[in-house]
């Protein structure tokens, strides 16, 4: 069976298993050499979740699901792709979403932070891109949060989302940050990204276009998962 | 050419988006295939069980196909098995599916790939996911599969060998994965 594989996993743009400036990667990655596998059928297929029927409302985190009543908070609205690294949309593809609230609290039985949960909201959504790899979602601008990492250390507002793609190897999980944070570069999980261009690829930028009148702010935000692997003799489309 | 986006840590509040609903009920009672129970814990540098940590599973279905528009065999599909579970950890920090042994899928170059189980690792703390394959000990064709025999320390083979047993007549596999340490599991590169 011939298979067309994917690019391997770009070295440069993740950040390494173990970062010391991040206490628990230190125990929690492995040690030895990753073994190179040469991808197979188990690979390149994955997960599509093309049947998958999401519910009203779950792109729009600012409302209660079971009451309707509103989240407190500044209302953001965030829009973006999902692209490969040929810049090829990734379409259909399900997109899952948690946050902290305003008050940069988490909707979790762990989180301990002393500040106010808000009943209105979850912190959880999702949703899927369109054709042309395009995703929107409404949620409330997370706040900042304590962490027990080092002394003082806070992290900066960030949104968590998870991405598929089309195979089993394009899977990604990531956080996205937002423009002027006086605390990202303090923020060791971002700063575990290598390089300079790697961090700026977690940045949300505001976006004006995107931002609705009398309503909410925009954000855009952009991601890339890896592309397939180019055949020599393809020919012109 | 755009460079993927970096990854980044699950963070312990994972379950809010991704384990509010338990997605590690495979196999309906329709599914074609041995029924069986996978089930471990994974451990990190200290031997320690990790309970903040996602196990996702991806399988070919009882016949040795996977749901997928990329695989292109003449296997029959089975519309009540689309081969992925995700899950989170038990009070005990055990994950747990609950699926039906894949049958064998090809392989490189004309090969047959033995049973096994893809497998994807994120925790808090882990900074990047982490690949792994799940193969059944009690397999013979194991011996012929090209991702086991390459490799080349037995011992750390036996890190991708789930092992069967029983409980309340269901099957079993057991498969611990440690992150780091002795015995360390073998993750790939792919
Ligand atoms: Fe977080």
């Amino acid at each position: 069976m011939e298979i067309k594989t994917y690019n391997p996993r770009d070295w440069r743009s993740h950040p390494p298993y173990s970062f010391k400036d991040y206490g628990s990667s230190v125990k929690r990655g492995p040690l030895k050499k990753l073994l190179p596998l040469k991808q197979t059928l188990s690979e390149i297929t994955g997960p599509l979740f093309s049947d998958i029927k999401l519910a009203p409302g779950e792109n729009d985190l600012t409302r209660s699901a079971d009451s309707g009543k509103e989240a407190m908070g500044e209302r953001i609205i965030v829009v973006g792709r999902v692209l490969d690294e040929d810049d090829r949309p990734v379409p259909n593809t399900l997109i899952e979403i948690w946050q902290a609230n305003a008050a940069g609290r988490y909707h979790h039985p762990v989180d301990q932070h002393n500040a106010p949960l808000d009943p209105n909201f979850s912190g959880a959504g999702r949703c899927v891109t369109n054709e042309r790899g395009e995703y929107r979602y409404l949620t409330i601008k997370p706040g900042a949060y304590p962490w027990l990492n080092h002394s003082n250390a806070w992290r900066p507002a960030h949104i968590h989302l998870s991405f598929f793609g089309p195979a089993f190897v394009t899977r990604l999980v990531t956080q996205f940050f937002f423009p002027g944070d006086p605390l990202i570069p303090l923020d060791p999980i971002f700063n575990s990204v290598p390089t300079k261009a790697g961090r700026q690829r977690l940045m949300a930028s505001y976006a004006h276009d995107v931002t609705e009148p009398e309503f909410a702010l925009g954000y855009r935000f952009d991601v890339v998962l890896r592309g397939r692997q180019a055949t020599p003799f393809e020919g012109p489309q | 050419m755009s460079k993927e986006t970096p990854s980044q840590t699950v963070g312990p509040f994972y379950s809010i988006g991704m384990t509010r609903q338990p997605m590690n009920l495979m196999a309906s009672a329709s599914t074609q295939g041995e029924r069986i129970c996978i089930e471990g814990q994974v451990l990190d540098g200290d031997g320690v069980p990790i309970p903040d940590v996602m196990v996702e599973i991806w399988q070919a279905n009882g016949y040795g196909r996977y749901n997928h528009p990329d695989d292109k065999q003449e296997k029959p599909l089975d519309k009540s098995f689309t081969g992925w579970g995700r899950s989170g950890t038990d009070a005990k920090c055990f994950y747990r599916f609950e699926t039906i042994k894949p049958g064998p899928v090809p392989g490189n170059d004309g090969a047959v790939q033995a049973p096994h189980i893809n497998v994807v690792i994120f925790a808090r703390g882990m900074l990047v996911h982490a690949f792994t394959r799940i193969y059944f000990a009690d397999e013979p064709a194991n011996g012929d599969d090209a991702v086991l025999n390459s490799v080349k320390n037995k011992a750390r083979r036996k890190t991708l060998l789930a092992q069967r047993g029983e409980r309340d007549g269901k099957i079993v596999y057991r498969f611990d994965i440690r992150l780091q340490g002795g015995g360390e599991t073998v993750f790939f590169d792919m």
